[in-house]
């Protein structure tokens, strides 16, 4: 796993507190990894900080898996 | 009891008698706060009498781009915005069939969408904290309606629709959103009625006089207060008895 995806689990394992062999590439926030929808704003949020980019809303609808989440950051950073 | 030591809480329109009471009594509980509004003169002097952890941050509220500069500047002076009293408001009086839209956009605009734009900057920093307060100073004709008022009466009755769907978005992080809605309070807005007017309106209210700006700040420390972190999406009326809802 790259950098990046490593630094994404991590922040995915503290926020919504679940096991870390679960969060997984494929993985759903809502329906694998239990986020409600106010989870996935405020990963949005950490991962805005994280990585020191700006997630606009629209692209962040998008974002529906830890590999969504993976592949956008890498384009943005 | 209502301890603020190291909050932080911004208080708008706190030129004004109201904003200026309850700036002073969350300042008095230990919080910083900072003092918005459009007068810096009055917030100056207030900023002034108050002492330390006091902070001045103008803003025209009826700007877009001035909330979210609003909660960056309070942000940046004071650490954090834990506390947000949206108090700022404006009056457009008008007879429903003279009001012009602008009347009506202008009450709208501060009023109203000022509120849902700084709550909705102010928010980030709170989920992230796991802890926040925003407290809404909604009025007592946001229930009862009052002629002439149309425009304000909607906004203030929209603050609680908003106040409650906000409640029931934020609950689970520690965050509280409530109403406080005075009567007749006196103020410089009320200062200018004649005493025949006085007259009719205390003779509807219960407690047969007017609140003092003291009473709406002793309503809003409490929603502020670690004390309060079960009451949320509720309306504290604080009118004598004049509406009883």
């Amino acid at each position: 796993m790259s950098d990046i995806a490593d630094r994404v689990k991590k922040i995915v394992v503290e926020h919504l507190g679940v096991e870390e062999d679960k969060v997984v590439e494929s993985a759903s926030f809502i329906d694998d990894l239990g986020a409600d929808s106010l989870d996935t704003v405020e990963l949005v949020m950490a991962f805005e900080e994280e990585f020191g980019i700006e997630i606009p809303d629209d692209a962040a609808e998008t974002i529906q898996t830890v590999g969504d989440a993976v592949t956008f950051i890498k384009g943005a950073v | 009891m209502f301890d603020l030591t190291g909050k932080t809480a911004l208080v708008t329109g706190a030129s004004g008698g109201i904003g200026g009471a309850i700036a002073q009594a969350l300042h008095a509980a230990g919080a910083t706060v900072a003092l918005s509004g459009t007068r810096e003169g009055p917030l100056n002097d207030l900023a002034q009498a108050l002492g330390g952890r006091a902070h001045v941050v103008p803003a025209n509220l009826s700007d877009a781009e001035a909330a979210a500069g609003l909660i960056k500047d309070a942000a940046a002076a004071m650490g954090s915005v834990d506390i947000l009293v949206n108090n700022a408001g404006i009056t457009r009086d008008n007879l429903f069939m003279r009001m012009s839209d602008d009347e009506w956009q202008q009450v709208m605009d501060v009023n109203l969408t000022g509120v849902f734009r700084l709550s909705r900057a102010a928010l980030r920093g709170m989920m992230k904290a796991r802890w926040g307060r925003i407290v809404n100073i909604t009025s007592v004709v946001g229930a009862t309606g009052n002629p002439g008022q149309g425009n304000y009466a909607a906004a203030k009755a929209g603050l609680v629709g908003m106040s409650k769907s906000l409640a029931y978005e934020v609950a689970s992080r520690g965050i509280t959103v409530n109403c406080v809605a005075p009567g007749f309070i006196e103020t410089a807005m009320t200062d200018k009625l004649t005493d025949d007017q006085k007259g009719k309106i205390l003779s509807q209210i219960p407690a047969g006089r007017m609140g003092a700006p003291d009473e709406i700040a002793a309503a809003v420390l409490y929603l502020a207060s670690p004390e309060a972190g079960y009451v949320t999406g509720a309306t504290l009326h604080v009118n004598g008895g004049m509406a009883m809802v």
